[in-house]
C-alpha cells in the first residue's frame, strides 16, 4: 500500500531521464499549497463522488474553494474535502491483482439470464390459463 | 408605502453592489491563487446580480430599464458610499472591504427578508444563500490571515483595516427616510443596522486577533451624490463599451 503524494502534475513531476544534466533550477519542495481532494454530492443521500481537487494550506480553506471550482454550476447538494496526502490506494505495479477479475463473469449480474427464464415463466403460466 | 423612501434604499443598495462588483471583478484573471480568482470572480457576479434584480425593482417604480439606470449615469446621480468607490489596492485591502461590506450586506437582506414590503422580502430570501457564502468566504480568509498566517499577514490584515474603517462606517450614512422605513416595517434603518453590524464584525475580528481602531470618523457624502475622484472613471471604463451602442443587444 502506497500514499498519493498528489493527483496533480504540478507536484507529482514526470520522471525526467537522470542523465540528462537539468537545464532550470530545480523548483524547491512545497513552494505552494497542498492539494484536497473533492467529493462532490448531487442530492441528499446520493454518493458523493470524485470530481478533482484543489490547492489549499488546509481543509476549511479547501472546502470554501472547492465551492467555487466544483459547485458553481448545476446542482449540488454538499460536498466533501480530503488532504491528497491522507488517502491510501495501492501501488500501480499492483494492478494485476486485479487482472483476472473481468474473466470472471460469474459475478456480474448480466450473467444470470433471469430474464429469459422469467419469460419462460410467464409462458408457461399463460399456456396454464389457457388450457 | 412612502415609494420615495423606498426608491432611496434601493438606490443605495444596488449603486453600491454595482460599484463593489466591478471592483472586485477588476482581481479577475489577477487572484493570488487559481482558486481564488475564480472564487472572488464568482461573488464579482453574485453582487452584479443583486444589483440587478435591485434596479428590476426600481424599473416597477417608473424608472430606466436596469441596463440604462446602471450605464447612463454620471457619477452625482449615483448613491454608493465612497467605500465601494475607492480603488483596489492589494488583496489585504480587497479581502477586508469584502468582509465589512458583506457582514453589512448579510445583515440587510436579513432585516429585507422579514420586511413588510413582500417584493424586497422575497428578493431578499432568494440571495440569502449567496450572501451567506460571501460572508463565510470573508471570514475565513480573514481569519486565516489574521490568526493562522504569519506576522507580516496579520500586520497587512490590520494595517488594512486601520485603512478601510472609516470608508466602512460611511456604509451607514443617516438617510432621510430611515424614521419612516422603520416605522412602516420595510426596513430598520441605517443606525440599526450599524450596531447589529458593529457586533457581528467584533465577533469575526476577535477570532482574527485584529482590533477595531478607537476613533474614527465616518466618511459621508456617498447617499448625497458626493463622490471621491475615483467614481467618474470606473464608470467610464465600466461603460465604455456600452455607451458605443447603448441599443445593442447582448
Amino acid at each position: 500500500m502506497a500514499t498519493i503524494i498528489s493527483l496533480d502534475p504540478r507536484i507529482t513531476r514526470a520522471q525526467l531521464p537522470e542523465e540528462e544534466p537539468l537545464t532550470h533550477e530545480p523548483k524547491p519542495e512545497m513552494d505552494q499549497f497542498q492539494t484536497f481532494e473533492v467529493f462532490h454530492q448531487q442530492k441528499s443521500g446520493a454518493r458523493h463522488v470524485h470530481v478533482g481537487c484543489v490547492h489549499a494550506p488546509n481543509a476549511e480553506l479547501a472546502l470554501l474553494m472547492a465551492k467555487e471550482q466544483y459547485g458553481r454550476r448545476g446542482q449540488t447538494y454538499n460536498l466533501w474535502v480530503v488532504c491528497t496526502a491522507d488517502i491510501l490506494t495501492m501501488h500501480s505495479e499492483d494492478a494485476d491483482i486485479f487482472a483476472t477479475t473481468p474473466d470472471k463473469k460469474y459475478r456480474d449480474v448480466a450473467a444470470y439470464m433471469v430474464r429469459n427464464k422469467v419469460e419462460a415463466f410467464k409462458k408457461e403460466q399463460q399456456g396454464g390459463t389457457e388450457a | 408605502m412612502n415609494q420615495n423612501a423606498v426608491r432611496e434604499l434601493l438606490h443605495r443598495m444596488a449603486d453600491d453592489a454595482l460599484i463593489i462588483a466591478h471592483r472586485h471583478s477588476e482581481w479577475t484573471g489577477l487572484g493570488p491563487l487559481l482558486e481564488e480568482d475564480i472564487a472572488f470572480s464568482s461573488i464579482a457576479q453574485d453582487k452584479l446580480g443583486h444589483a440587478q434584480a435591485l434596479y428590476q425593482l426600481l424599473h416597477e417604480f417608473g424608472e430606466p430599464d436596469p441596463d440604462t439606470n446602471a450605464f447612463m449615469r454620471n457619477a452625482e446621480q449615483f448613491y454608493s458610499c465612497h467605500f465601494v468607490e475607492l480603488p483596489n489596492g492589494g488583496y489585504d485591502v480587497s479581502l477586508i472591504r469584502h468582509f465589512l461590506y458583506d457582514t453589512a450586506e448579510y445583515l440587510r437582506y436579513a432585516a429585507l427578508a422579514q420586511s413588510s414590503w413582500e417584493k424586497i422580502a422575497l428578493l431578499a430570501r432568494k440571495v440569502a444563500g449567496e450572501i451567506k457564502y460571501h460572508l463565510y468566504h470573508a471570514r475565513t480568509w480573514v481569519i486565516q490571515l489574521g490568526a493562522q498566517g504569519n506576522e507580516e499577514s496579520a500586520a497587512r490584515m490590520q494595517s488594512a483595516l486601520n485603512e478601510m474603517w472609516p470608508y466602512a462606517l460611511g456604509m451607514f450614512e443617516p438617510g432621510n427616510t430611515d424614521a419612516e422605513l422603520a416605522a412602516d416595517g420595510i426596513y430598520p434603518g441605517e443606525s440599526e443596522i450599524q450596531r447589529r453590524w458593529l457586533e457581528l464584525v467584533k465577533e469575526t475580528l476577535d477570532k482574527a486577533g485584529l482590533v477595531i481602531p478607537s476613533s474614527a470618523d465616518p466618511v459621508y457624502g456617498g447617499r448625497k451624490g458626493y463622490h471621491t475622484d475615483y467614481l467618474q472613471p470606473l464608470l467610464d471604463e465600466m461603460t465604455e463599451v456600452y455607451r458605443i451602442d447603448p441599443s445593442a443587444e447582448w
